[in-house]
């Protein structure tokens, strides 16, 4: 009897979740029968791609995905518990527009922030897991982010467990100038932390990673995991080409170009990464720091 | 006021100054009060703050090594693959404490501004810093860092060999070094090319030096695809030394004479020999364990109060 009401109240919690959840949704929450890769221009049928994880399945490119899907994909199910929420960035300096900007992207993902944080499971593995969205804001680095990304660290130290760190991010978040600079610095020095407590970071990079989270907790993790295809880079390629003044090549910043340059330590497909992910893990449990 | 009037009607006065008898102070001293209620009635807004950092004759690291230390006596490369004139570094004594000096350097002349890509370092050049950074700490002599770099150079073989990751590991080492570091920003301060050099114990920052997430036509661009809005970027980028003191991202100010730097670098050098005194006194006394807990404490803190939890 106990475990019948159970089940009904999960199916209403299920409901209401969604009948909370606002309107305009993400981009890769299917609206549409069919989506089109961004790279071959296919025309996929959108069941297909959620059964494929969001790769196109004619020129294997990753369809960008949200913080919550990434979490689906690699996450053991039931395990993951957010943590920090509820946190939100502010506009001190009443930088023009940034306030509206801030709650349309709020309304338009549905999330608070441009990151995700929280602790879970991977293949039976704890762990602590920061996962960036691109949809918010271009995944920009705020003082918020900063925050969120360096409590989830200190989190992992404390409880010492790895941590995982899923990056995608345009740079530094504009609007917040000085402040978002100095996020780089902040979550650089938790990972040294991290790391001096004998614990093990993986950091992923996710298309894109770019400017001040690639110069900061993107290129510290133990292990360097990217998605292929992304685009890893410091400076903007346009940046680039007006200051040498030449053309750059078709593969330049792209993972496999970083990788080759002998900056990423794997390039994993999107199917593979959960079971990556828990060998890595696998291969370093049982040896925390006491 | 604005800087360009008060300029012109200070060199006005400057001038009658100097046609004046010798015997007659007391207009003289008239001029100098005139010259002094100009000085203090200009308001300088930010767009001036980048044009007094950025002015050709402003001194540059070199000017104030020589000033505040002595025996400098500059080491080269990154150990790997080159020596990048851009990060100036080397040992010197400071009133006889031997410390490690790390500077972006822009050059004077032209040719060393091209060869120094205008004090942009490539990834070798933060590795030598690193690499002399972590030598610093073996012997526990002081590091001071001299931050004034647009950022860090935009290049194909800079993306190549690693420049985020060179950057990156900057803040990685410095964030837990066991030894005092002190920075002093001394014009220019742009993006993670800047910051790379300035995780440090104490932060001082020129008056006239502007530090910033990035140049303010880059940030014009990218915000408003618009370069030209570089006027109306200084006045949203809040990135003069009081708006960094206020957030406090830096710990204190180099006063500056109206002018800048250029004007009296002995006076600057003065007062910066004097603080870096101050702080290397401080930061010496101080257990290096708690030196580094605190200087993690204190980049812990920056960003406090543009964050909040929402109900």
């Amino acid at each position: 009897m106990d475990s019948l009401f159970k089940e009904r109240k999960k199916r209403l919690d299920i409901f209401h979740q969604w009948r909370k959840k606002p309107q305009p949704k993400a981009k890769e929450i299917p609206d549409h029968v069919f989506m089109t890769c961004s790279h071959c221009h296919a025309s996929i049928a959108t069941m297909d791609l959620i059964q494929d994880q969001y790769v196109c399945p004619v020129c294997h490119h990753p369809f960008k995905i949200s913080a919550r899907e990434r979490i689906r994909q690699v996450v053991d199910e039931n395990t993951f518990k957010e943590t920090e929420a509820k946190m939100i960035s502010i506009d001190p300096d009443h930088f023009p527009g940034y306030q509206e900007k801030l709650e349309r992207m709020q309304h338009q993902t549905g999330m608070r922030e441009a990151v995700i944080t929280g602790v879970g499971k991977i293949q039976g593995h704890p762990c602590v897991l920061a996962v960036m969205d691109s949809n918010f804001f271009m995944g920009s680095m705020s003082a918020a982010v900063g925050e969120k990304i360096t409590r989830a660290i200190e989190l992992a130290t404390k409880k010492k467990v790895p941590v995982i760190i899923f990056c995608t991010s345009g740079g530094a978040r504009m609007q917040e100038g000085i402040l978002s600079l100095v996020q780089m610095a902040k979550t650089s020095a938790a990972l040294k932390k991290h790391s001096d407590a004998g614990l093990l970071s993986i950091t992923v990079l996710t298309h894109p990673t770019t400017g001040g989270v690639s110069a900061s907790f993107a290129m510290l993790g133990d292990i360097i995991l990217s998605e292929p295809y992304a685009l890893v880079g410091f400076a903007g390629k346009r940046v680039i080409e007006d200051t040498i003044h030449e053309k750059l090549p078709e593969n330049f910043q792209t993972a496999e170009f970083v990788l080759e340059k002998g900056f990423i330590d794997r390039i994993v497909p999107r199917e593979k990464m959960k079971q990556e992910l828990g060998m890595l893990l696998g291969f370093h449990s049982g040896r925390s720091a006491s | 006021m604005n800087l360009k009037e008060a300029q012109k009607q200070i060199s006005e006065i400057k001038a009658r100054q100097m046609a004046l008898d010798e015997k007659d102070i007391d207009t003289w001293h008239q001029y100098q009060k005139q010259i002094r209620k100009l000085e203090q009635e200009t308001i300088l807004t930010p767009w001036d703050h980048v044009e007094l950092a950025r002015r050709p004759d402003r001194p540059k690291a070199q000017d104030y090594i020589e000033l505040l230390f002595d025996d400098f006596m500059e080491l080269h490369g990154d150990r790997r693959s080159l020596d990048d004139p851009a990060m100036l570094a080397g040992i010197a004594r400071f009133h006889g404490i031997p410390v490690t000096i790390l500077a972006q350097s822009k050059g004077k002349t032209v040719e060393e501004n091209l060869r120094q890509h205008f004090g942009m370092p490539q990834p070798e050049g933060y590795r030598k810093a690193l690499r002399l950074a972590k030598q610093a700490e073996k012997f526990h002599r002081p590091v001071i860092t001299f931050v004034d770099t647009p950022g860090a150079y935009p290049g194909k073989e800079a993306e190549e060999k690693g420049q985020a990751q060179a950057i990156a590991e900057c803040l990685y080492t410095f964030s837990s070094i066991q030894t005092p570091v002190i920075c002093f920003v001394l014009s220019e301060g742009g993006s993670g090319g800047a910051l790379a050099l300035s995780v440090a114990d104490k932060i001082f920052m020129l008056e006239y030096a502007v530090y910033s997430v990035l140049s303010p036509e880059g940030f014009a661009s990218i915000l408003w695809k618009d370069g030209s809005r570089v006027k109306e970027a200084c006045d949203v980028m809040k990135m003069t030394s009081a708006d960094l003191l206020e957030r406090k991202v830096i710990d204190a100010i180099v006063p500056e004479p109206f002018g800048g730097a250029a004007t009296d670098i002995h006076a600057v050098a003065e007062k910066m020999d004097q603080m870096l005194r101050q702080a290397l006194e401080e930061t010496l006394h101080t257990k290096v364990r708690t030196l580094v807990d605190e200087r993690y404490e204190k980049f812990r803190r920056l960003g406090d109060g543009a964050w909040k939890m929402s109900k």
